[in-house]
């Protein structure tokens, strides 16, 4: 139903952690996690008296972030103070920008659709609560974290897209490494708007903000159950209430939790204690040039390069350690004809990445090398070992970390391509298979297959089961 | 005995630190139940900087100088209260830079004066730790909010003193006790360590008996801390240099707006006196116009209680300060420790200031206050343009009777009407006294300079204090 009459309207806000030495307003340690209340001074616990003083490297990699997502750098932005009573916030204000953010506009591509951004600005996180049945506790080692916000226009269409221009912004901040963008560790996280409106039209409808959506998955689980239930109300000709909706992962549904009449005014003004940010067009432009290639920048090398199709070539650039790895074994093999790049990539993003998966590994933690990897496949393109048998290697050398060659050597696994041996093999075969050479007497031609899995069956593998196929079909056309 | 002085006898010899601390600490034990200029006396702590003051061989400027400052000051392991209830017993974890920096010039604290609460006040009555009395007649308010600092060194109980301006808190109560106050140009001296109040209006500035004393202050507090974002990175200057040099060719001006309505006879008097005493030691004087001054007061009680509101929303009970026991849950809590820990006045101005900067009335309130802070400013810089300084008295009256107005908020604002314009602007003022009026309670002048001219102030000043010193 939802399908035929309405379409799925939603903008995401995503926080990143940005990867800085130090915290936003002072100079206490920004790491994750410690032990509660070991990174704190009296400036990140809101003493009386203190002074914030804004991290240069924080708004070195806010711009490297912004830039990377096409955003325009604005020459001045103004930090403000957003204000609200919460235990985790020891100042009961968190320093962010609101008028007059860092960076404006800019885009992040989404299976081929453009989802516009509207700004992205700085701010600091707040403490983390916890709660026990002897009360709540504050730990306020998080307190000051610096964060970017990314605000995107409400042109993502499904839950589904969601969670992919996520994956993305993710992909994007690794590769400039500003950020781990861990939603499990919260240094990704991300709160969504949605409304639903009936096909065809242009006014936004009446949206839901969703907050407390920890992982990808919670992100796609979150949306689609909202996407449901707006249009449930909407097809009963109800309304939907202008509010603020927590997910609950266990129960996997969206609660209510406060009206847009309880909706807190943050009574924004600017922060007296902090002149504007001003940069220079110098500074941007030096940060610029630390750029790195950016994944669909990639894409496109690659496809050119090497004729991959853009699949391939997604899967091999979502991940900077992964189009690295890759890259490393490109320049390992013997010769990188498309033929060959195609073998590599294949083994790369199916035989390799289905072990990493198993084994829970990171492509930098894996077991094979892309030196390895690079052999492996240079040894197949040259016919020194079959598929097949580059399949049992490939094991081994997960297993042992040897190096294929290596293996080949030690287990004699060179793959039989002498004529005279291939000739001798199959003499030998016809001769001990009499009733199948009957047959093919009879004109049973298809047989031939049954003598060639006898020799491959025979020789482990090792055989060319090419070289024997003609060898075959050469011997028993002279005996006919 | 002036700082000067005292210093020099300390790095010449003839008394050391710790004798001299001694006659201070004995003074103060006299006159502080009669004052109740303190909110916390550090005896021992001074005792031993004294001791460690004297095994210093080289000359400081502040050698041995028993001072005090203002208890919105950060003094690491001493208490500082903000004259509230709801900081009552906090220990400072870290120490301010202006403090720092008067103990590293060899100064010795000895307390943290009495002000009103959150610095909110001009009479001293808001303190929650009872009313200084103002040491020329007791049954009088010292002014406010720095109102210990000003009555310690009136007292002699120290000879140099800290307190903060937000509005006229230094200047004012140094008119109402008959002391030098400076409040200098925002961003001249660090607040990283001052309790804010209102962050783009707070000043720390010097009290003491003379101008070149406050000068010698000057001196040691001044200057850039990369803790403070927003303080100036300038190169150091030594005020006291040109101090002497007179105001031959210097030239006053004379605000019509400050001349008017309101102001006390004798008060208009001594300022019409002193101009024409100015003029005949070789000084030229304007009139000049300030023309939104009368915007001044109701511009101020925008700006400053809407950053006040947010400043003091981290005294919640959570952390540190008070915390009240009559809660059982979070949102409980929060209220009542902020209803028993705030007194009424710091009250009415997280109202107004919360009001203020509410949807729907930001544009109207808060923008447009910032709006004709920009006028103020401009107002100054057009007379800054014609005349040196802008001479002019620090209060409508000289110092009023404890109790008198303090059932009269509005009123109470108005004794701040000529001091409040300088720290919207963020332009210097100095308040020094000019004679007595006929009931012989202090009358205190004001001078305003230029961004940066606490030089040209301080000079103007000490041609002031040697015309009332001869008479």
């Amino acid at each position: 139903m939802n399908k035929e009459k309405f379409e799925t309207v939603i903008g995401l806000e995503v926080h990143i952690h940005l990867k800085t030495a130090s915290k936003l307003f002072c100079r206490c340690e920004n790491i994750f996690g410690g032990k509660p209340n070991s990174r704190i001074c009296p400036i990140c616990t809101g003493q009386p008296g203190v002074l914030p003083v804004i991290n240069k490297e924080a708004v070195k990699l806010a711009i490297k972030a912004s830039l990377a997502l096409g955003c325009r750098i604005k020459k001045k932005s103004v930090f403000a103070r957003k204000q609200y009573f919460y235990p985790d916030l020891p100042k009961n204000y968190q320093i962010s920008q609101y008028k007059l953010p860092l960076a404006e506009g800019g885009h992040v591509y989404v299976d081929g659709e453009k989802i516009n951004l509207t700004r992205a600005h700085m701010e600091e996180d707040a403490g983390k609560l916890k709660h026990t049945a002897a009360g709540s506790l504050v730990d306020y080692n998080r307190t000051g974290t610096p964060l970017l916000e990314i605000v995107s226009e409400p042109e993502i269409k499904s839950p589904d897209q969601a969670a992919r221009y996520l994956k993305i912004l993710r992909s994007i901040f690794r590769y400039c490494e500003v950020s781990d963008c861990d939603m499990e560790k919260g240094s990704m996280r991300c709160d969504a708007n949605i409304s639903l409106r009936k096909k065809g039209e242009k006014e936004l409808g009446i949206k839901s903000e969703i907050k407390n959506m920890n992982s990808f998955r919670g992100v796609r689980n979150a949306l689609s159950y909202e996407v449901k239930r707006q249009t449930a109300e909407l097809e009963k000709g109800g309304v939907i209430v202008q509010e603020t909706r927590l997910w609950d992962e266990k129960k996997e549904v969206t609660k209510s939790m406060r009206s847009k009449e309880e909706a807190h005014d943050y009574r924004y003004f600017p922060e007296p204690d902090l002149p504007p940010l001003e940069v220079e067009e110098t500074f941007i432009q030096s940060i610029k040039e630390t750029l790195p290639e950016l994944p669909r920048v990639k894409v496109k090398r690659y496809m050119k390069r090497y004729n991959l199709s853009e699949y391939d070539c997604g899967v091999l650039t979502a991940e900077k350690e992964l189009a690295d790895f890759f890259e490393k074994a490109v320049d390992g093999l013997t010769k990188t004809d498309e033929a060959t790049v195609k073998t590599l990539t294949n083994w790369i993003t199916v035989e390799l990445s289905g072990k990493l998966n198993v084994a829970e590994l990171e492509i930098t933690r894996s077991r094979i090398s892309s030196k390895m990897i690079a052999e492996l496949v240079s040894l197949i393109e040259d016919g020194t070992i079959s598929g097949k048998m580059a399949k049992k290697i490939f094991e081994i050398m997960w297993d042992k970390q040897e190096s294929p060659s290596d293996i080949v050597e030690k287990e004699g696994m060179k793959q039989i391509t002498s004529d005279d041996k291939i000739e001798g093999i199959c003499k030998k075969t016809i001769e001990n298979h009499s009733k199948i050479f009957k047959k093919y007497l009879s004109g049973k031609e298809g047989v031939i297959g049954a003598l060639v899995g006898s020799i491959m069956k025979e020789t482990g593998g090792q055989a060319n089961p090419q070289l024997v196929n003609s060898k075959l079909r050469e011997l028993l056309a002279e005996k006919k | 005995m002036t700082i000067k002085e005292t210093a020099d006898k300390i790095s010449s010899g003839k008394i050391s630190a710790s004798e001299n601390l001694k006659k201070y600490l004995s003074g103060i034990d006299e006159s502080q139940a009669q004052l109740n200029s303190f909110i916390s006396l550090s005896k021992e702590r001074a005792i031993k900087k004294a001791e460690e003051v004297d095994k210093i061989s080289a000359d400081l400027p502040l050698k041995g100088i028993p001072f005090a400052v203002k208890d919105n000051m950060m003094l690491e392991g001493t208490q500082t209260t903000c004259g509230s209830k709801i900081l009552k017993g906090y220990t400072s974890p870290y120490t301010a830079t202006a403090v720092e920096k008067l103990e590293r010039a060899g100064a010795i604290i000895i307390g943290k004066t009495n002000m009103d609460e959150f610095a909110m006040g001009s009479s001293g009555e808001t303190s929650a730790y009872g009313p200084t009395k103002n040491p020329v007649d007791i049954t009088r308010i010292p002014g406010g909010s720095s109102s210990g600092s000003a009555a310690s060194v009136k007292a002699g109980q120290v000879l140099g003193s800290l307190g903060s301006d937000t509005g006229g808190s230094i200047r004012q109560p140094a008119a109402m006790c008959g002391v030098v106050g400076l409040k200098p140009t925002y961003g001249l001296v660090s607040r990283y360590g001052l309790v804010a109040f209102a962050s783009s209006l707070d000043q720390i500035g010097p009290f003491a008996a003379t101008v070149e004393d406050a000068a010698i202050i000057l001196n040691v507090i001044s200057g850039y801390d990369p803790k403070d974002s927003t303080s100036l990175d300038i190169a150091k200057k030594d005020y006291t240099k040109d101090i002497n040099k007179g105001v031959e060719g210097m030239v006053f001006g004379v605000p019509e707006e400050y001349m008017g309505e309101g102001l006390s006879d004798s008060i208009r008097e001594r300022v019409t006196e002193t101009v024409k005493e100015l003029e005949k030691n070789g000084a030229k004087i304007k009139r000049v116009s300030l023309p939104h001054t009368k915007y001044a007061v109701a511009t101020y009680y925008i700006v400053a209680p809407a950053e006040a509101s947010a400043n003091l929303a981290r005294y919640d009970g959570v952390k540190y300060g008070y915390r009240s026991d009559n809660a059982d849950e979070l949102i409980e809590e929060y209220i009542k420790s902020r209803q028993e820990g705030f007194g009424p006045e710091v009250k009415r101005r997280i109202r107004i200031g919360t009001y203020a900067l509410s949807a729907g009335y930001y544009e109207a309130y808060y923008v447009k206050a910032q709006k004709v802070r920009t006028l103020i400013k401009q107002d100054y810089e057009k007379a800054f343009k014609e005349v040196d300084l802008i001479i002019s008295p620090t209060s409508p009256t000289t110092a009023f009777k404890l109790g008198e107005k303090f059932n009269d908020p509005l009123q109470m604002y108005l004794s701040d009407i000529y001091t409040i314009s300088c720290n919207l602007a963020g332009v210097p003022g100095l308040s020094l006294p000019a004679g007595t009026d006929s009931a012989g309670l202090p009358v205190g002048i004001q001078l305003t300079g230029d961004y940066l001219s606490e030089e040209k102030i301080l000079r103007g000043a000490r041609a002031i204090e040697g015309l009332y010193n001869k008479s």
